[in-house]
Formats: C-alpha cells, structure tokens, sequence
C-alpha cells in the first residue's frame, strides 16, 4: 500500500474514552482526560497488572459511553508496549469481544484504527469494532530501561512514557468525526541505535509517510487544520520539519504533536516530552476528537509513530526501525 | 554516500548536549557533602573509640546502609537525577545499584525476582571487578617471589 486508501464510506469513530496516571493528569490536558490514578496504581499490586487494569477502564468507560454490552463490540484491536503484549491480554481477556493483539510500539494506536476501518468496510458483518492502546512509564521503565529506583540522569533528547490509555469505538454509523482514508507506514530503518533519542529515530518514518501522502493525493497541508503526530518530541518534530523543509513541504504550526502537549515540559521534568502508545490514544480521544467534534477543526491527519526496538536488539547493534501509520479525520454531516 | 551515516552525523550534531556545567557543580556539592559526612562519621566514630580501621569499615557500612534505605524509601533516584556522578561515584551508587533492582523484581517472587535480578546492574562490577582482584593478587605473589 504505497498510495492511500481511500475508504468508500467513512467509518465513525462512535464513541472514545481515555485514563490517565498522576503525573498526566497534572499536566496542560489533565482536566479533559475521563479518569486518573494519582498513584499509578489502578488499584493493582503490580505495575504491569496495573497497565492492564488502566486498559480495563478505558474499556469499561468506551462501552458506557456508547451505551452498549461487550457483547455489541464484534472486533478487538488492542495493545501496549509489554513483551507479548500482556497488558492487554491481563486487562481486556474478561471481555470477551474477539482480539486482534497489535504491536508497532508507540504507533499502535493508529495502526488499531487502519485495521478497525478496513474490517469495517471490507466485511458486512462486522458493525462494531474497538481499539485500545495503553502504556505505563512504570512498566515500560522495567522492560525497556533501568529499574524504578535506580539513580541516573537522562539526556535531553530522552522522553517520559506516559502512562495513559485511550479507546475508541468504530462503526459505520453517519455524522460526527469519520475516518476516510488510511496510509499504512513503511518500515524505516533510521540507522540509529540510541534509545534515548526515539524522536530521531522516528522522524524519518514519519516523513515517509506524509510525503507519500501529500505527493499521491497533490493536497496542501493548508487544506488541514491540523497534522497530528503521537509521540516525536521537541527533537523529533524539529528533525521531522527539517526534513519535510529538505523536501519543500511546510506543516507550519497545524502541526501538533500528543508527545508535547502531555506534559508542562518546563515545570515536569519530561525532557522531549511523552512517548508510548498510551500517548497519542489518550491525547487523541481526550483533546484531538472532542476539537473536532465542537467544529473547532474539521480534517485532521493523524499520525501515531513508532520506533520498533528492543533491548536486547540495541545490545546487538540493531538499528531501530521507525513506522508512522497515517489516518484522515474528517468531520461530516454538520 | 551512505545516508544512514550521515543522519546519524546529523541528528548527533543537532541534539542538546547535557548541561555539563549545571551537572558537574551539582555533583561537586552533593558528592563533596556525602564524603564530608563520611569524614564526619569517620571522626564521631573513633571518637566512640573505635580504632583507624574499624571506623574506616564502619562509614562505609553507614553509607550503603542510608542509601539503600532512601532507595527503598523512593528518595534515591530523585536526589540522582539532581546529582548525577555525586551520588554514582561514591559508594552509595553501588549501593543503589543493587537494591534498586531488588526493590523493582519483587512482584516477581523472592527467588526468581529478588534473587535471580538483584545483580543485573552490579553483576559487571562484581565479575570484573572480582577478576582483576584475582589477577592482580596473583601478580602480587608472584612479584613478591621475584624481588
């Protein structure tokens, strides 16, 4: 898929719900998230079991939003950054709703939503479909860094993941803010190997896809109130527009990225700002929707991205390899 | 030309170096007051009667007790990402070193968690460090059969 797809009929985005920890909801968004645990717990006695709780909620709040049983939800896509994906499996099993497992790190989200719509609009079957991300800083620190308490300073470029859940509900229902057309991202391969600058190693992916985009539809990003990234930073989107300069293309300031709206970066100490696939979920469904659900915007590209890597492949020398999936938001029927 | 190389030139040049300056005055006074304390021990201590020797081990155990126990507490980390090398390089780094992955595997059980990871920070120092004083003892000897 070089060219993106263009959906016949868009596909809603019904309902969304979003979580958040005590350092989120102490940050600029804080107020517009559904819930918050201040201490990160979600009521669980350990942080990985407490990632999945945090993934339960946001279930439980995305069905009493949309009014409807799990048992109305005919498709899952869901996942976190854990190793085999087990906050979701630990906190969404209890379901029921059949499950599609995703990981492209810090892009699942909008990877959930470009499957979400082509299962709703390749099959008649299929009415209703789910997508739920979530990441905790607390879990994440354990898999990917160093111990919780262990004493180190961070380099500028580092970023905080967050820990936050988002999910949303895709029908095929009409009115409101619909998805319309999808570009898978491609795999590519940055070159970097340092996993305290993920901006870096994401911005290329990110500006693979916009100019695939822009190159195969001949719009203008003038023609969008606002172009979304998950989670670059202040690193990565500063490479992201040098690069896109390199190439001629402008975002200019529609571009908004859910990994610096997070956090106050001058009064928390976030470094570049937020990352994990929580991220742009929360953002998205919190800020993002409820935007364009007021009129304030009315099309939106939206692209999660993320840098696939693991710790033992940096300790190989793997490069990590950066993906951006692209999804456009538009608001119809007012 | 190889465009990956170049990117990473690139993105290396472009990145915010650590504010060195900020780093190491902060690792000066912090590291500085944790080795006066020590002298201050040091001092109470023999003052309490213990000889040079055992008031030499005595401080050290104090320290990585403090340190292990603000580690437990939460403290440590919030004092090292301030102090960076002031609170690494003495020995109340190494202490942290390893009760911070204790404190972390716990939800994993004592014996595979606590016991299998204790050492996943301070497993390297332990080794090597181990092996050179191996080496070193035996060069020792054998210099000292020589001379």
């Amino acid at each position: 898929m070089s060219e993106p797809i263009l959906l016949p009929h868009p596909v809603r985005i019904a309902a969304r719900a979003s979580a958040v920890g005590g350092d989120e909801y102490r940050g600029p968004l804080g107020p517009l998230f559904d819930f918050h645990d201040e201490s990160d717990r979600f009521g669980a006695d350990t942080w990985e079991k407490a990632e999945g709780e945090l993934g339960r909620t946001v279930c439980n709040l995305l069905l009493a939003r949309a009014g409807l049983s799990h048992r109305d939800v005919d498709l899952l896509f869901a996942g976190d950054l854990q190793n085999q994906c087990m906050a979701s499996v630990c906190g969404l099993s209890g379901f029921g709703i059949p499950y599609f497992g995703l990981y492209g790190a810090c892009s699942t989200f909008v990877e959930g939503i470009l499957l979400a719509s082509l299962a709703l609009t390749a099959t008649g079957n299929i009415r209703r479909v789910a997508v739920i991300t979530t990441s905790h800083n607390c879990a994440a620190e354990r898999q990917f860094r160093l111990p919780l308490e262990y004493g180190g300073q961070r380099p500028p470029t580092a970023q905080w993941t967050a820990t936050a859940g988002g999910a949303l509900l895709l029908d095929r229902g009409e009115g409101g803010v619909g998805v319309t057309a999808l570009l898978a991202g491609r795999m590519v391969d940055s070159g970097l190997t340092d996993a305290s600058n993920m901006g870096a190693a994401m911005a290329p992916a990110a500006a693979d896809t916009l100019l695939r985009y822009f190159d195969a539809t001949r719009e203008d990003p003038a023609g969008y109130d606002a172009i979304v990234t998950g989670d670059l930073g202040s690193e990565g989107s500063g490479i992201l527009s040098e690069l896109l300069a390199a190439r001629g293309l402008s975002l200019g300031a529609r571009h908004i990225d859910c990994g610096m709206l997070l956090y106050d970066r001058t009064r928390q100490d976030a470094h570049a700002g937020a990352s994990g696939c929580g991220c742009s979920a929360a953002v998205t469904a919190a800020h993002i929707l409820p935007m364009m659900e007021r009129g304030e915007m009315r099309r939106v590209l939206l692209m999660a991205t993320g840098a696939l890597m693991s710790p033992s492949g940096i300790q190989q020398g793997c490069p990590i390899v950066g993906i951006a999936p692209l999804a456009r938001l538009e608001v119809s029927g007012i | 030309m190889d465009n990956r190389k170049a990117y990473r030139i690139y993105v290396e040049r472009r990145a915010a170096s650590s504010p060195v300056l900020k780093n190491c005055a902060a690792a000066f006074w912090v590291g500085g007051s944790i080795c006066l304390a020590g002298q201050l021990l040091f001092a109470l201590y023999r003052w309490l009667g213990m000889s040079p020797d055992m008031a030499g081990g005595a401080v050290t155990v104090t320290l990585i007790f403090s340190s292990a126990l603000l580690t437990g507490l939460g403290v440590f980390d919030r004092i090292a990402r301030y102090a960076g090398a002031g609170t690494l390089v003495p020995v109340t780094g190494f202490a942290n070193a390893v009760v911070s992955p204790a404190v972390d595997t716990r939800s994993e059980g004592m014996l595979l968690g606590v016991g299998g990871k204790i050492f996943t920070i301070a497993g390297p120092v332990l080794l090597f460090g181990t092996l050179c004083g191996t080496v070193y003892g035996v060069v020792y000897y054998l210099a000292g059969l020589l001379l």
